[in-house]
């Protein structure tokens, strides 16, 4: 799968559309990561929670995620075609091999636990579990499961862990495919599901996902 | 873009069904879907609409069954059913010897229009069937995807998981009328009309393209510590030569309607077939009627199945022959499946 992935950056780096650093890239260095994500932790945290923040920007945990999604989304900032303004400041601020190097540090981290799913009824987490592992074909909304894996822990490089991602995190991800304004997923297989979800049922799913636990630890 | 013409064709359709009246629905709206015109969300993503005079059956819910004046224990069986279906993986090296469940082509645990629901078996069973030339009932079309899509040996008739299964089937049907005189909307994989030529290199291009980052650039498909994500479309974890979406046009009303994942209707006609071209000229394990030739299985079996697949043809690129092989996949040589080949009614007077 990432075969794939660094295919496509190597035609990005030919067309000199990418104008960081050109050197060779070496295999990514944990500790060398956790020196270039000094300025990371302000948001992402020290332990790569990341956090929940009500009525706010959420932060994504970074801890766990597979490397190679880490680097496709900081590439993907640096080219603009993921657009944040907070965030896309720190991905410009990396070069190539910085960029392998804190993806390694966070997927070596272990998973931590997400807010934002506390206070769900059982209503609500009850129809979150049913899109997440079942899906609502009526509305031709697939599982999320069937991409994102069984419990929701990730799929190679392409299809990111969501369990225990924060739930505005996950909120705001799927409302910006939903109104178009994230649209870097390959073949446009996230858009496709997001643009038939309710505000409720992404409500629902992101509580949900919130309050499921990957590893043994990180218990609420 | 077309929506114009969809709203349009759909405001025909509320009359016609309900001309029709042989609208069964039990699906409990969840306050967006209306319940008066069913599937109108699958019309408006461009399915066609239900015609005049179809039967247009919304299969219960899981969730329906908790509601529903059934005895406990049928309800019990139902879901074991349900779970046979949706996990056939809990039979691996058992009943299933490759990478699928029941839900991995009948998507939407069986209840999904153009994705071969399967409760109309429940409702047309028993009745002759041109691929094995005798009357069937139900379990042994249930039987019949065990010894072919499945790879595997089927449980036996009447044994709990075969007991099971049909029951989930069966309550997939609820409401809608025995031996129906009316087609049914949405029932197998219809295929789109078939382009005039086919290529095996434009659909290895839709391949690698669409399907790959899901099915594997080899076919194999994808498991995730050792759970069960993407199917296997060729190769030993994928369904034997004797499967029903072997034939192109199936594989090709398949895809049409419901691959890539999420996106049905979204490769043209053209992709759509030549994508099942190529998929259907990969090698994968012996079809179980197999006796050691595969001109004898051409001569059997070519009028009533294999003319529609590509068995036996060679490949045009590197002169392949395709299933000329004694490969069982991982059933080997020893699980004979028990079903395959068994005469009915030989005795019957005309
Ligand atoms: C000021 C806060 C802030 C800082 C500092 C920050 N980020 Fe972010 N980061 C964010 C926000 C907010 C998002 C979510 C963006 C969005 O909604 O699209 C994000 C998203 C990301 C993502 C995508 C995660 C995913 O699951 O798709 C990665 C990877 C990432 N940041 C890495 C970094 C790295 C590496 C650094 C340090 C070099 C960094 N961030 C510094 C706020 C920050
Ligand atoms: C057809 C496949 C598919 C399905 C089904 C699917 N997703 Fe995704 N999803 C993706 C892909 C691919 C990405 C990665 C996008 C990228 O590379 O930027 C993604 C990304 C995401 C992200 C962003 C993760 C991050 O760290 O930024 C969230 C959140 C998400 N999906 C939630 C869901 C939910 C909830 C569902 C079920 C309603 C779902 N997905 C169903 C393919 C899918
Ligand atoms: C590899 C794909 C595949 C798998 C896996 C599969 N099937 Fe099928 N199934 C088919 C095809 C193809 C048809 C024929 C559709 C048509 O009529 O064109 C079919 C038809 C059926 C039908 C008849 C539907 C009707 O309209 O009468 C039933 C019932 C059925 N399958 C049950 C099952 C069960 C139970 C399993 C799991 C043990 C299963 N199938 C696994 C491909 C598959
Ligand atoms: C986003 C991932 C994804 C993509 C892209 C995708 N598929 Fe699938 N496909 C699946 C999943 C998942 C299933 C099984 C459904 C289930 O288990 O719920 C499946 C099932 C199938 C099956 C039936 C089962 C089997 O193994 O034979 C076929 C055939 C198939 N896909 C062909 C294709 C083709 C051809 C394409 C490209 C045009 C494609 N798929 C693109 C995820 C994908």
């Amino acid at each position: 799968m990432s075969k794939r992935i660094i295919g496509g950056l190597g035609l990005l780096l030919g067309a000199g559309l990418y104008t960081g650093s050109v050197l060779a890239v070496g295999p990514g260095d944990p500790d060398r990561g956790q020196t270039a994500a000094a300025t990371c932790t302000a948001c992402h945290q020290a332990d790569g929670s990341g956090k929940n923040v009500p009525g706010g920007e959420s932060w994504p945990r970074l801890a766990g995620l597979d490397a190679g999604y880490i680097e496709k989304q900081l590439h993907d900032f640096q080219a603009g075609r993921r657009q944040n303004a907070t965030m896309m400041p720190f991905a410009n601020m990396l070069n190539d091999q910085q960029i392998v190097d804190v993806a390694a540090y966070y997927s070596q981290m272990e998973v931590t636990s997400a807010g934002g799913g506390e206070s769900a009824s059982d209503a609500l987490l009850n129809r979150g579990e049913q899109i997440a592992n079942r899906g609502d074909w009526d509305k031709y909304i697939v599982s999320c499961k069937s991409c994102h894996g069984p419990g929701g822990k990730g799929v190679g490089s392409d299809f990111p862990g969501i369990a225990s991602q924060h739930a505005g995190y996950i909120r705001t991800q799927l409302h910006a495919w939903k109104d178009g304004e994230r649209s870097n997923d390959p073949q446009d297989l996230m858009g496709a599901i997001a643009k038939r979800m309710s505000d409720d049922d992404i409500e629902a799913v992101a509580a949900w996902y919130a309050s499921q636990t990957v590893s043994a630890e990180g218990e609420e | 873009m077309i929506m114009r013409k969809k709203s349009l064709a759909l405001a025909v359709v509320g009359a016609s069904i309900a001309a029709a009246g042989v609208v069964t629905a039990n699906a409990q709206s969840d306050g967006e879907q209306n319940a008066e015109t069913p599937y109108q969300n699958l019309v408006e993503m461009g399915y066609p609409a239900p015609q005049e005079g179809q039967l247009v059956h919304v299969p219960p819910t899981m969730a329906d069954l908790e509601d529903a004046d059934l005895h406990p224990e049928l309800k019990k069986v139902i879901r074991r059913g349900y779970d046979l279906f949706t996990n056939t993986q809990q039979l691996r090296g058992k009943n299933v010897f490759n990478d699928m469940n029941c839900s991995s082509c009948h998507l939407g645990e069986g209840r999904q229009p153009f994705s071969a629901p399967v409760w109309p078996a429940a409702i047309t069973l028993p009745n002759f069937r041109g691929k094995n030339q005798h009357v069937n009932n139900l379990e042994e079309r249930i039987a019949g995807c065990f010894a072919y899509s499945m790879n595997g040996t089927p449980p036996e008739y009447g044994s709990d998981d075969m007991l099971a299964l049909s029951a989930y089937h069966r309550w997939l049907a609820k409401g809608a009328p025995v031996y129906p005189d009316q087609p049914i909307y949405g029932r197998g994989f219809p295929p789109p009309d078939r382009p005039e030529a086919l290529s095996y290199a434009r659909g290895e291009t839709v391949y690698q393209e669409q399907c790959a980052i899901c099915h594997q650039e080899d076919g194999s498909g994808h498991y995730e510590d050792g759970e069960y994500v993407f199917p296997a479309l060729w190769g030993d974890g994928s369904n034997n030569w004797g499967a029903g979406i072997v034939r192109t046009h199936t594989a090709a009303g398949f895809i049409k309607n419901n691959m890539p994942l999420g996106q049905p209707l979204s490769l043209s006609d053209q992709e759509a077939w030549d994508v099942a071209y190529y998929m259907t000229r990969q090698e994968r394990p012996q079809d179980p009627r197999y006796d050691g030739s595969v001109d004898d299985m051409l001569e059997k079996f070519g009028p009533t199945f294999h003319k529609h697949s590509s068995y036996g043809d060679v490949r045009e690129h590197d002169d392949h022959r395709l299933a000329d092989h004694a490969n069982w996949g991982e059933k080997g040589e020893e699980v004979i499946p028990w079903n395959v080949g068994v005469p009915r009614f030989e005795d019957l007077e005309d």
